[in-house]
């Protein structure tokens, strides 16, 4: 990747509005994420984030606003069917979402075989055992079923099969929630290390504390309907408004921010 | 925006192969049908000009590389590229892999013996279940007192009240087919009148309660185990013997209870509309008035293929409500598990009803009964 299209954005939102019948979650909301970088959204339990996400993936139509994905106005008809954005971008949902009846090597090689079946099987097997493998799990967790798994290895198979594609963008609905600290430390160095060896751009939405502090070059905070603040760690924990105040200031914050220190 | 991606001789060094162009899971195709034509041998590769790279294409290059007898390592990129190949490196040239798929015979024996190991875990599951509840029952039937009689009648009403108009429809029907078939054999005889007969034994000794089982392992039995897989999924069983309550005397005394006393008195319903249904074939078809076919009736029925059909009906109101409250009891968790775990008590449930009944026919022919 050049430095030219490092500097352009991968997602940018102008003016995004959504609302549920008369209840507004967002409105004039802007967002940038650049190429390449781990960004973390926050906000408190009904700000929109996962509304957020929705929307750039075209899962829900926003009542007003643009928004460009990698380039590609995901609200036109001519973006959305142009394929580019869902090959392009690769999802881990809250719960993982694996369908729970295929393995967990067939949930990875689903997105292979429906964009790129014309590919001879055995480099699909081997491209999903890879994935696999990235996401570090074992070989023998690909013949396994979803509901064999535990909750930390569904979240490795959900990575997995979300990074099929190569995608460009990966968006995380909070990763490391329910998982236990060890797990949820383990799964963050393994997004960074991944980000790292296939240059992603990460979208991560999480209420992590830690994860915030550990893997995220910048954080967007959402309240009062719109991205309050866009910018690394350390501008955002000045930044004055309540929410963002308690949030980072809080017993919680402060320990996510003393472990930071000390490892640091 | 995409290069073709190339690999080739270099001009310069010969022996030493060029790569370029982007590498990635969109052109895979073309890097498969070139790389399939590269040469077998290369003393080294050069990737420096290759401009994009994603895990499908090192997959790729690190195949190749290990092919011509190079490791992925020794293949130059450039350095934004290196995270990726040192990771892909890392898996693919890792120790060999063991396994392939494998679709043949080791498969089938393989979930052979699952489904034997599963049955025999079932059986044994049921056999168990069976004296653990007729454990508590005999504790229940000691004091009185503990015996839950509110649940107990609102299982009668949805096990026996509502199940009224099904099944005295459906045996209604079957009562009405089986005068058919009977009539169309026997008219060749000129032995109409022996559909009577039929009809009668047949309902009485076998059909009557037949069908009502079926009918209510297929409403009763998996109603059972979605109501106590539902209550297993969300902890309640664990909350009830946290509680100090016993589950089996809390939900399933009063299920097996209720299925017990509503299942001989739907079969004599059974019975009933079964023999109307042949009766009113043979009045509208055969010209045998209601009287003749009362009469007839009444003179050649011994009442002992009565009590023949309804003795096995306790039978499988056990068989059913126990499979359905085990089943209950089994579910793990999920969703998903509610719906197997239904489908699998309502198949045991008439297979086993079936089965007795089969084992039961035998049985009562031998004993001349």
């Amino acid at each position: 990747m050049s430095a030219v299209d490092q500097e352009t954005a991968a997602i940018q939102v102008r003016g995004l509005r959504n609302a549920f019948g008369s209840q507004v979650v967002h409105e004039d909301l802007d967002l940038d994420v650049r190429r390449g970088e781990i960004i973390g959204v926050v906000g408190g339990s009904g700000t929109g984030k996962s509304v957020l996400m929705r929307a750039i993936l075209g899962l829900r139509e926003p009542q007003a606003g643009t928004i460009e994905v990698l380039g590609v106005d995901a609200l036109s008809e001519a973006g959305r069917s142009s394929g580019v954005i869902e090959k392009n971008t690769g999802v881990l949902y809250q719960n993982g979402a694996l369908f729970s009846s295929l393995t967990v090597a067939e949930n990875v090689a689903v997105p292979l075989k429906e964009h790129y079946g014309e590919l001879p099987e055995d480099m699909i097997q081997d491209l999903a055992l890879l994935k696999i493998r990235m996401a570090g799990l074992g070989e023998d967790a690909g013949a396994k079923l979803p509901s064999q798994l535990s909750g930390g290895m569904r979240k490795r198979a959900a990575l997995a099969r979300a990074l099929a594609l190569d995608p460009e963008l990966l968006f995380l609905d909070e990763p490391t929630a329910g998982l236990d600290p060890i797990a949820a430390a383990a799964f963050d160095t393994l997004i960074k290390t991944l980000q790292r060896a296939l240059g992603l751009t990460v979208f991560l939405i999480t209420h992590d504390l830690d994860t915030l502090y550990t893997i995220c070059d910048r954080v967007a905070v959402l309240a009062d309907r719109r991205v309050l603040v866009n910018a690394p760690l350390a501008e955002v924990e000045k930044f004055d408004h309540p929410w963002v105040q308690e949030y980072f200031h809080g017993p919680r914050g402060r320990a996510a921010q003393a472990a930071q220190a000390k490892e640091a | 925006m995409s290069e073709r991606p190339s690999i080739e001789n270099s001009e310069s060094h010969p022996g030493i192969l060029v790569a370029g162009g982007d590498w990635t899971l969109a052109n895979a195709q073309a890097l498969l049908a070139l790389l399939a034509a590269a040469p077998e041998s290369a003393k080294d590769i050069d990737g420096r000009d290759i401009s994009r790279l994603d895990s499908a294409g090192a997959m790729m290059l690190s195949r190749y590389a290990v092919k011509v007898g190079l490791g992925l390592a020794t293949v130059a990129v450039q350095p934004e590229f290196q995270p990726l190949t040192g990771t892909v490196q890392a898996i693919c040239e890792s120790p060999p892999r063991t396994r392939r798929r494998d679709y043949g015979v080791r498969q089938m024996l393989g979930r052979m013996g699952y489904a034997v190991e599963d049955y025999t875990r079932e059986s044994l599951a049921l056999v168990g279940f069976l004296g653990l509840t007729l454990k508590t029952g005999l504790g229940v039937a000691l004091r009185p007192a503990r015996f839950r009689l509110t649940p107990t009648v609102h299982h009668m009403e949805q096990v026996g009240l509502d199940a009224v108009p099904l099944v005295i429809l459906l045996s209604f029907m079957v009562g009405a087919v089986i005068a058919f078939l009977g009539a169309t054999v026997l008219r060749d005889f000129g032995a109409e009148i022996f559909v009577v007969e039929l009809v009668g034994i047949a309902f009485l000794r076998e059909f009557g309660v037949l069908l009502t089982a079926i009918l209510l392992a297929g409403r009763t039995a998996s109603a059972f185990t979605a109501q106590i897989g539902a209550m297993q999924s969300g902890e309640e069983i664990d909350a009830i013997r946290t509680l100090g309550l016993d589950p089996i005397e809390l939900l399933v005394i009063p299920r097996l209870v209720a299925l017990v006393v509503m299942l001989p008195l739907l079969t004599f319903l059974a019975m009933i509309a079964g023999i109307g249904g042949g009766m009113a074939v043979s009045v509208a078809s055969l010209g045998i008035t209601p009287e003749m076919f009362i009469t007839r009736l009444q003179e050649t029925l011994e009442v002992r293929h009565f009590w023949v059909g309804l003795a096995k009906a306790p039978l499988f109101a056990v068989v059913i409500a126990l499979i359905g409250c085990l089943e209950g009891f089994q579910v793990q968790g999920t969703a998903q598990s509610v719906g197997e775990r239904t489908t699998s008590s309502v198949v045991q449930s008439i297979s086993l009803v079936i089965l007795l009944d089969a084992f039961a026919a035998l049985f009562f022919m031998e004993m001349d009964w």
